[in-house]
């Protein structure tokens, strides 16, 4: 960071109580506090009640005992949670090698038409989760016949079968939608990186006679793990954080059996109900806390762990 | 010789995978819009195919037109997307301007503070935003949208903006003020001018999770009149699942205005992302 300048005494001496630094920051202080931080505490310290006997009332732990271990709550908590561990893992496994990949190649210098590929590649993350979700749902969709005819033309025919609504496969084409939508993110993110990789580094390991392969694995892959961190935590916290296109795809309910359900539908279907279940105010903060901690540890552990450690490679 | 063969075989090697993904990324945009101009049996019998003068049909739009108040939805997300960036950019530049141009105590605990949101989602308080919103009568509202929106948009928007608006010369501030301009002067008249670049790199930014956002119309404003185009075409889509022209048809016109702007926007897009946001 670089030092602010000094000259601001000679204001300092004009006006002793400088109001205009309040009113710069007034209107963005209110509204952060007052729309993002009040409910955001507020929803914490409601996950701390609930109704008992008609009585809103303190409960302390209690609501998250019910969550964590009452046969109502508990299945389809622990379910969502899985699941929603499962996703993360998908993104992590798929998007970010394909990504790198993507990007590697992107980076090469000179080469044609990069700018086209680099726009294409990334105008699926542009789309809202509605047109992707419904997208997919079409091209998927057993009626429609578009996959299994361009598996067909690859004789992977006897592969295909009706993904989204079978339990087993459900989660997992959903998580590569997801993939297939976010993966100019970590693309673009770690393109940068290689290109802000010094000249002078992958000139010094040309004359030492690392190229190709080795160059990239020995040289190139540890200068932009500090990238792949950036991505590994916004791709958690959008993980955890999810919600739409399950909803678009699969419905409030998560189908087919919530096989696909994570903690962002869990919370809708909690506090908003749904069907025959009715809305539970208390239960909803009780999730929205979790998925708190939850996004909190992933945080506090990129920031305090992971980052610190990478610090080494950088410039 | 064999050195050039290589490289040449390389070269082809990347482009090859470099098609193959942008075909993958590519294709199911293409496919939804080509059928949408197609008449019910040909998206049946050759959904490869490109609108041909037999097959071509706009049945599915004049569905679309007639039935959904899609123009009444555009018109919403509009406004919401407009006044939000609007506010984010002028209260984020505001405070970025306070945080990076002014020594004061509490500064660096502020900037912590503001950027707090950057990490953790707003969603995460949605139970007390709604009850929020309900006892302040702003359920079903765009000014409900518009708020959540703006607090949404701002962590990051200061952030950026601090960082760039460091960049801008004291040496003109200062001149500023010995000619008498005030702090208010400063800002709107000297720097906001030339953090432009920067500002339009945080309104794209800011656009694109609002534009699409279902969660918050979804629950705070789901009224008729108040829907946008995301949960517009959701409910929309939802209620045509078997009326397959209509689909494709919804869902091409809830792409356009996307596709529009990201070939008005990707050069600033893709600058963004590759300078800004990596460091």
């Amino acid at each position: 960071m670089k030092p602010r300048e000094t000259t601001m005494d000679v204001s300092e001496l004009k006006r002793p109580r400088r109001w205009h630094i309040l009113i710069f920051l007034l209107p963005a202080l209110i509204v952060y506090t007052a729309v993002m931080i009040l409910p955001l505490i507020e929803t914490l310290r409601q996950s701390f009640y609930n109704t008992v006997d008609g009585q809103y009332a303190f409960v302390g732990l209690g609501n998250f005992k019910v969550l964590f271990g009452d046969p109502r709550w508990a299945a389809d908590f622990w379910n969502a949670l899985r699941n929603n561990f499962f996703f993360f893992l998908i993104h992590m496994a798929v998007q970010n090698p394909i990504g790198v990949a993507l990007a590697a190649m992107l980076s090469i210098p000179r080469l044609r038409f990069s700018a086209f590929y680099r726009t294409a590649i990334f105008l699926p993350t542009l789309l809202s989760f509605v047109i992707v979700g419904f997208i997919w749902k079409l091209i998927l969709s057993p009626i429609w016949g578009v996959a299994p005819y361009l598996m067909d033309l690859v004789g992977l025919k006897w592969l295909f079968a009706p993904w989204l609504g079978r339990p087993d496969s459900a989660l997992i084409a959903v998580s590569l939608i997801s993939v297939w939508q976010y993966i100019g993110i970590p693309m673009m993110l770690i393109y940068a990186a290689l290109l802000n990789i010094p000249d002078e580094v992958i000139e010094a390991a040309e004359l030492d006679g690392v190229t190709g392969w080795s160059q990239f694995w020995k040289i190139k892959l540890p200068l932009i793990l500090p990238a792949i961190g950036i991505v590994s935590i916004l791709t958690f916290v959008g993980n955890f954080n999810a919600f739409d296109l399950i909803y678009t795809v699969q419905g409030a309910l998560a189908g087919p059996d919530k096989s696909t359900d994570i903690l962002g539908t869990l919370l809708y279907r909690t506090f908003f109900g749904f069907q025959l279940q009715l809305g539970d105010r208390s239960m909803g903060a009780t999730i929205a806390a979790i998925m708190f901690l939850i996004i909190l540890a992933g945080v506090s552990l990129y920031l305090f762990v992971i980052q610190r450690r990478m610090r080494r490679y950088q410039f | 010789m064999s050195k050039a063969r290589t490289s040449i075989v390389r070269t082809g090697a990347v482009h090859f995978a470099l098609i193959a993904y942008t075909l993958v990324a590519l294709f199911p945009v293409f496919l939804t819009i080509a059928n949408s101009f197609k008449s019910r049996n040909a998206i049946f019998r050759e959904p490869l195919a490109i609108p041909t003068p037999e097959s071509f049909s706009l049945i599915g739009y004049e569905t679309v037109l007639k039935q959904g108040d899609f123009i009444g939805y555009f018109q919403n997300s509009v406004v919401v997307t407009v006044v939000s960036i609007a506010l984010v950019l002028l209260f984020g530049a505001m405070a970025a301007f306070a945080l990076s141009e002014y020594r004061f105590r509490g500064n660096t605990l502020m900037g912590l503070y503001l950027a707090l949101g950057i990490m953790i989602p707003i969603r995460l308080g949605t139970v007390a935003i709604l009850q929020g919103m309900v006892a302040t009568n702003l359920v079903n509202t765009l000014t409900a949208l518009i708020l959540v929106y703006t607090a949404q948009g701002l962590p990051l928007a200061v952030f950026i903006l601090s960082e760039f608006m460091r960049t801008v010369s004291d040496d003109l501030k200062n001149a500023g003020r010995i000619d008498g301009l005030s702090e208010y002067a400063i800002f709107f008249r000297l720097v906001l001018p030339l953090i432009r670049p920067a500002m339009a790199t945080v309104a794209v930014f800011t656009m694109i999770p609002i534009w699409n956002d279902l969660w918050f119309p979804l629950i705070l404003a789901p009224a008729e009149t108040t829907k946008t185009v995301t949960l517009g075409s959701q409910i929309f889509i939802g209620q045509f699942v078997t009326n397959w022209n209509a689909v494709l048809s919804a869902l091409s016109l809830a792409i356009f205005p996307v596709l529009v702007l990201y070939v008005i926007f990707s050069r600033q897009l893709i600058r963004g992302i590759t300078a800004g946001a990596v460091k």
